[in-house]
């Protein structure tokens, strides 16, 4: 990429969109990424230029907004409403609200390109895939880069986009592909932990080496809009150098501070509702919900605060008349956030989850167990031999989990301090009662903007001017493959399976499985059964499971090939064996090798069908 | 009577050529003055515009009671025409559709005080105090004109901005004036409005609202 100009870093987030971007041109190396204004509606006919983009669409009624009123600077019609526009109107008509795609995308058990958004609307109401609302966002952020830029244009630049930790092979290449099809095809993918700690590199300086050394392993604790993200990220030494690597990463928890607030709101809508003995309406509880936020970052900023009074307007022009009067107070704000969301539970607590109900929904599938500190008691136990590999980590005796050394919070949520502290406290106490020092926290990022700034520097990283984390895949992957039993009545063919990837296999590596043969029929759509595992190390490419613990190995979506019947007969079998390459974008590659002639055919992950609706 | 004296009040009694030719270019030089006077009296016309009252929104200026004396200020003569603003009236209505959107603002004023109690009016002030503050902190950045302490004296040199310091009191001598800060002032040092689409109606400050 010898045009570009700028590092370009964009954090395509659950709940709003950041672009960041440095010049790769500047003499200055210790400049800040910038980041972009994004011009976007904020209401139908109003522009302004903010630093999020909310990652929202708005499928408006031909009916609903005037001729014009949704021009752009670069477009006379965009075509889908997207930004502050879409959160405002759709706070008002949920059924046309398009919300929180990102999470639709890491999905299992439905096809992302079908059109399924937003999942409550009524039968007239044209829904779009999460994968088209994924392209909005990054279409609408492309056309805003074009439009300050456009002597380099986006398309030129050296793009990274973050994803979360915990997305599977299927999310990230939807991610790349959404991408691709706004001409993006050269975006990296970058996992958001990984961005946040090279941000607090980045505005570091050659300081973070003094900060952290061999033997430290950093815990990243990201809680964002909608989701928690957690990695641990291992310093070891090679040649005299600090080198990072990232050996664990979470799963998908669906928890963020959206939830916190929402659960503020039902508190206090329980409170008002015992008072006047009347329900609260849809509109009242988001009312509420949005005082609720307001007067929780009043309180967090303000510990001398006792309480903050909420009061929500009535629709009409009558003001005063009309208002609800309620307060949130600090044993409330205590109560229902830090006690409930990050409770003090023992290291052995595991999160709670209850048996799904029989009827499976098509809803996003939220965390059952809303306490961060249960999720993170889990992730450390079970990574306790994550990094024993490593030279110069060394593992504590008869330690029940790893012990991190060092913590960076990231995401908005963690700007409290009373949540932080918890946060904190919390894994101090797991430490102290194995006997291991106290975590040290690492400072100095933008909580908010860390993941975009960190993406941008990442490019510059990537030209070989700075530190590198190593990473390599995050899970090992597996295929589902029949054992050669005979088949007994009722009992579904037990299967086993096949490692076709190891845990941290690394970027740019590519391997076969030629003793594994399969036989393909023309025509025909093959599935496999797909499975995934951030625990088991030690398997390698070929190594045949027969027998896993419940949660050593989660099922992903079914993988599927279909063979082309171009220079073939329907209904022949071919044989063929299996290849598979992690790629320097940071996506999974699939693909199946004709046993006669080579020939390659790509095997898809996002073909996941509808099965459920 | 041979040693006659000048009688000014002598009316000619006799009109000889002499008289004739001196009334006349009495006339002449009175019609001369009086083309001069009408010509002169059209110019200062046209040179006028009309005046309209002069529209600004601008900073509070900040007051500082002048306790020493002042120059005496020289009222420079004017002759260069007056050029006078006209706000744009879509700059005030988005103002006020912000503040309506944000703080119910219209609302509230509309509102027949007399009918409720403090505490009621109480509460619909938190909605229009939070959404007014917040309207301002997103579209403009404001700051103090002047970052001393009110109530702490100052020095004023000479050539300061009169449009940003408004001195009171007594104000006599020269500059460098020394005056205490009575009020802090503010000046706006960045607008942030939002930018209209084609055709976007801006008297329209909020839409009626119609639940279907």
């Amino acid at each position: 990429m010898s045009t570009a100009r700028y590092s370009v870093g964009i954090d395509l987030g659950t709940t709003h969109c950041v672009l960041s971007y440095l010049d790769l041109t500047s003499a200055d190396e210790q400049a800040l990424p910038t980041v972009l204004a994004i011009p976007q509606l904020i209401e139908p006919g109003l522009i302004e230029s903010r630093t999020q983009l909310a990652s929202f669409v708005y499928l408006p009624h031909q009916a609903e907004i005037s001729e014009g009123a949704t021009a752009l600077p670069w477009t006379a019609k965009a075509e889908h409403l997207v930004g502050e526009v879409a959160r405002h109107l759709g706070s008002k008509t949920p059924i046309r609200l398009v919300a929180s795609a990102k999470s639709w995308l890491c999905h299992n058990g439905i096809d992302c390109k079908q059109p399924v958004l937003p999942s409550e609307a009524p039968e007239d109401v044209s829904r779009i895939s999460p994968f088209t609302a994924s392209q909005a966002y990054l279409q609408h952020l492309c056309d805003a880069w074009n439009h300050q830029f456009p002597e380099h244009r986006l398309q030129e630049q050296n793009l990274t986009i973050t994803v979360p930790a915990s997305f599977d092979p299927a999310a990230r290449e939807l991610t790349v592909e959404a991408a691709r099809s706004v001409g993006l095809g050269q975006a990296m993918l970058l996992e958001e932990p990984q961005a946040a700690l090279y941000s607090w590199i980045e505005s570091n300086h050659d300081g973070w080496r003094d900060q952290v050394t061999v033997g430290d392993v950093i815990l990243v604790v990201d809680i964002g809009g909608g989701t928690t993200d957690l990695s641990l990220i291992a310093v070891t030494e090679q040649d005299g150098n600090l080198q990072l690597t990232r050996v664990a990463v979470g799963d998908h928890i669906l928890l963020g501070g959206d939830n916190m607030d929402l659960a503020l709101a039902y508190t206090v809508k329980a409170k008002l509702e015992t008072q006047s003995g009347k329900r609260l309406e849809p509109w009242q509880i988001q009312s509420l919900t949005h005082a609720c936020r307001v007067a929780k970052e009043k309180l967090f900023i303000q510990p001398e605060l006792d309480n903050i009074p909420l009061v929500i307007a009535g629709r009409g022009s009558s003001l005063i008349g009309g208002t609800l009067r309620s307060e949130l107070n600090r044993e409330e704000l205590n109560r229902v956030l830090v006690d409930g969301f990050l409770p003090v539970v023992s290291i052995s607590d595991q999160p709670v989850s209850r048996a799904r109900s029989g009827l499976r929904s098509t809803g996003l599938v939220y965390a059952q167990d809303a306490a961060i500190t249960r999720h993170l008691a889990g992730f450390l136990s079970r990574q306790l031999g994550a990094a024993q590999d490593l030279p110069g980590i060394a593992s504590a005796e008869q330690a029940s989990f790893l012990h991190p050394t060092c913590v960076l919070f990231n995401g908005g949520v963690l700007k409290a301090n009373s949540l932080s502290e918890r946060l904190l406290q919390t894994l101090n106490q797991w430490l102290a009662n194995e006997q291991a020092p106290a975590v040290r926290q690492l400072q100095g990022i933008d909580l908010d903007l860390a993941v975009a700034r960190g993406a941008a520097y990442y490019g510059f990283v990537r030209q070989g001017k700075g530190v590198r984390i190593k990473g390599g895949l995050a899970a090992a992957y597996y295929v589902g493959v029949e054992t050669a039993m005979p088949a007994v009545p009722g009992l579904p063919p037990e299967i086993e399976a096949l490692c076709i990837a190891p845990l941290g296999m690394e970027e740019g590596a590519s391997l076969e499985l030629p003793n594994e043969e399969f036989g393909l029929v023309i025509g025909e759509p093959v599935k496999f059964r797909f499975f995934g595992s951030k625990t088991r190390r030690e398997d390698e490419a070929g190594t045949r499971l027969d027998f896993w613990a419940e949660d050593e190995l989660d099922e992903l979506d079914e993988i599927e090939i279909t063979l082309p019947e171009s220079g073939h007969q329907p209904g022949e079998v071919i044989p063929v064996h299996l290849s598979v390459t992690a790629s320097e974008v940071g996506t999974l590659e699939l693909q199946a090798i004709s046993r006669r002639d080579g020939q390659r055919w790509k095997i898809e992950f996002d073909t996941r069908l509808a099965e459920l609706i | 009577m041979n040693n006659l004296p000048i009688d000014l009040t002598l009316q000619p009694t006799t009109l000889d050529l002499w008289h004739v030719g001196l009334a006349g270019v009495a006339a002449l030089f009175l019609l001369l003055f009086m083309i001069a006077l009408i010509g002169w009296l059209a110019a200062r016309r046209r040179a006028r515009k009309p005046v309209k009252p002069e529209i600004k929104v601008v900073e509070k200026r900040v007051e500082v009671e002048k306790i020493v004396e002042v120059e005496k200020r020289v009222q420079a003569p004017a002759p260069e025409p007056i050029i006078l603003k006209q706000a744009t009236d879509d700059a005030a209505l988005q103002l006020l559709a912000i503040l309506q959107k944000e703080a119910r603002f219209i609302d509230f004023v509309n509102e027949n005080m007399t009918a409720y109690s403090d505490a009621d009016i109480g509460a619909a002030a938190r909605i229009v105090h939070q959404g007014c503050s917040k309207a301002l902190q997103e579209h403009f950045v404001i700051a103090p004109v002047s970052t001393d302490a009110e109530g702490s004296r100052l020095t004023l040199n000479p050539g300061f901005d009169a449009a940003a310091f408004r001195l009171t009191g007594n104000i006599v001598g020269e500059a460098p004036f020394q005056g205490v800060l009575i009020h802090k002032g503010w000046k706006i040092t960045r607008v942030d409005l939002p930018k209209l689409t084609e055709g976007h109606d801006p008297s329209i400050i909020a839409p009626a609202e119609v639940e279907l």
